[in-house]
């Protein structure tokens, strides 16, 4: 097996990991999510076991990988650099979590759900992949702008 | 508030969640890469030349999920979703969904945790913004009308 076969098969592998994290969860049933949301309701705190559980293996991966400049392949650590806190940033995470709010779909769950058959969910990634063409679309028109004045 | 007991999950949740973070340590780790569900999806939508198999690959395996863990799982592990937004409100959702995660760079894998696991103020600014913005709506939909 060639060192491309192997990463391909193993990122296929880590894709099906998750999926059947957010299965066991409850991340793919949106009114589990909803139900954590709903602070002045019947509050559902399972979510926050989901993120606690995640975080606590996470927090040691990550700094292990800190520690590393090369991945198990010989490739490259891709870590985020940037460091900026901004209104991109900002009103991008605020139009997501009334997004996420409305119908308790994040695009995770929304992918594996489509999967799974559900046919709210087929149409939920629909329309998250065509807002993420408006917004490839409206990113690419505001650098031609910037570059040519 | 009230705690709802019927549908809390504390054991299943707690193992799900510990699965995600293994899969956002082998992905760091074995393939270098940050586990972020719509950074994955946007690199897919614009593809670049040598930058999108390992995208492919990783959103098969997702795709597999729901059918393989069907085999695997005992019966009543995965319980039935509950949707209760109608159509419309499914497409606003999804638009909202879309555009949001790709301005402000990630959403609850990418920022919610991985970024919360590196530590990063950045991402930890995001995902209290998006929490608080995810509190909001459901308030609004749920106790204001």
């Amino acid at each position: 097996m060639t060192r491309t076969t192997a990463s391909r098969l193993s990122e296929f592998i880590v894709g099906l990991l998750f999926g059947w994290g957010l299965l066991i969860s409850g991340m793919t049933d949106p009114g589990k999510v909803i139900g954590f949301l709903d602070l002045a309701g019947s509050w559902d705190p399972s979510l926050a076991l989901v993120m606690g559980g995640a975080i606590a293996v996470g927090f040691f991966a990550f700094g292990m990988a800190k520690k590393r400049t090369r991945n198990f392949f010989g490739g490259a650590l891709h870590l985020p650099t940037s460091r900026d806190i901004d209104k991109r940033l900002l009103l991008g995470a605020l139009l997501f979590g009334a997004g996420w709010g409305l119908a308790g779909f994040c695009p995770g769950p929304g992918i594996v759900s489509m999967a799974a058959g559900q046919p709210k969910a087929v149409l939920f990634v629909v329309a998250m992949l065509a807002g993420m063409l408006v917004f490839e679309w409206l990113d690419r028109l505001g650098r031609r702008t910037l570059t040519s004045v | 508030m009230t705690i709802d007991w019927t549908h809390f999950t504390p054991w299943a949740s707690l193992a799900g969640g510990i699965v995600l973070g293994l899969a956002s340590a082998l992905f760091i780790l074995v393939n270098g890469r940050i586990l972020g569900i719509s950074g994955i999806l946007g690199g897919l939508l614009a593809p670049k030349q040598g930058d999108w198999g390992w995208r492919a690959a990783f959103l098969l395996g997702m795709l597999a999920a729901p059918s393989t863990l069907a085999w695997v799982a005992p019966p009543g592990l995965i319980s039935a979703p509950r949707i209760d937004a109608g159509y419309a409100a499914v497409v606003v959702a999804g638009l909202l969904v879309g555009y949001g995660t790709r301005l402000g760079s990630g959403c609850t894998s990418g920022h919610g945790v991985c970024g919360m696991s590196r530590l990063s103020p950045r991402s930890l600014v995001a995902t209290g913004t998006f929490m608080a913005a995810g509190f909001a709506m459901v308030y609004v939909i749920r106790h204001l009308f």
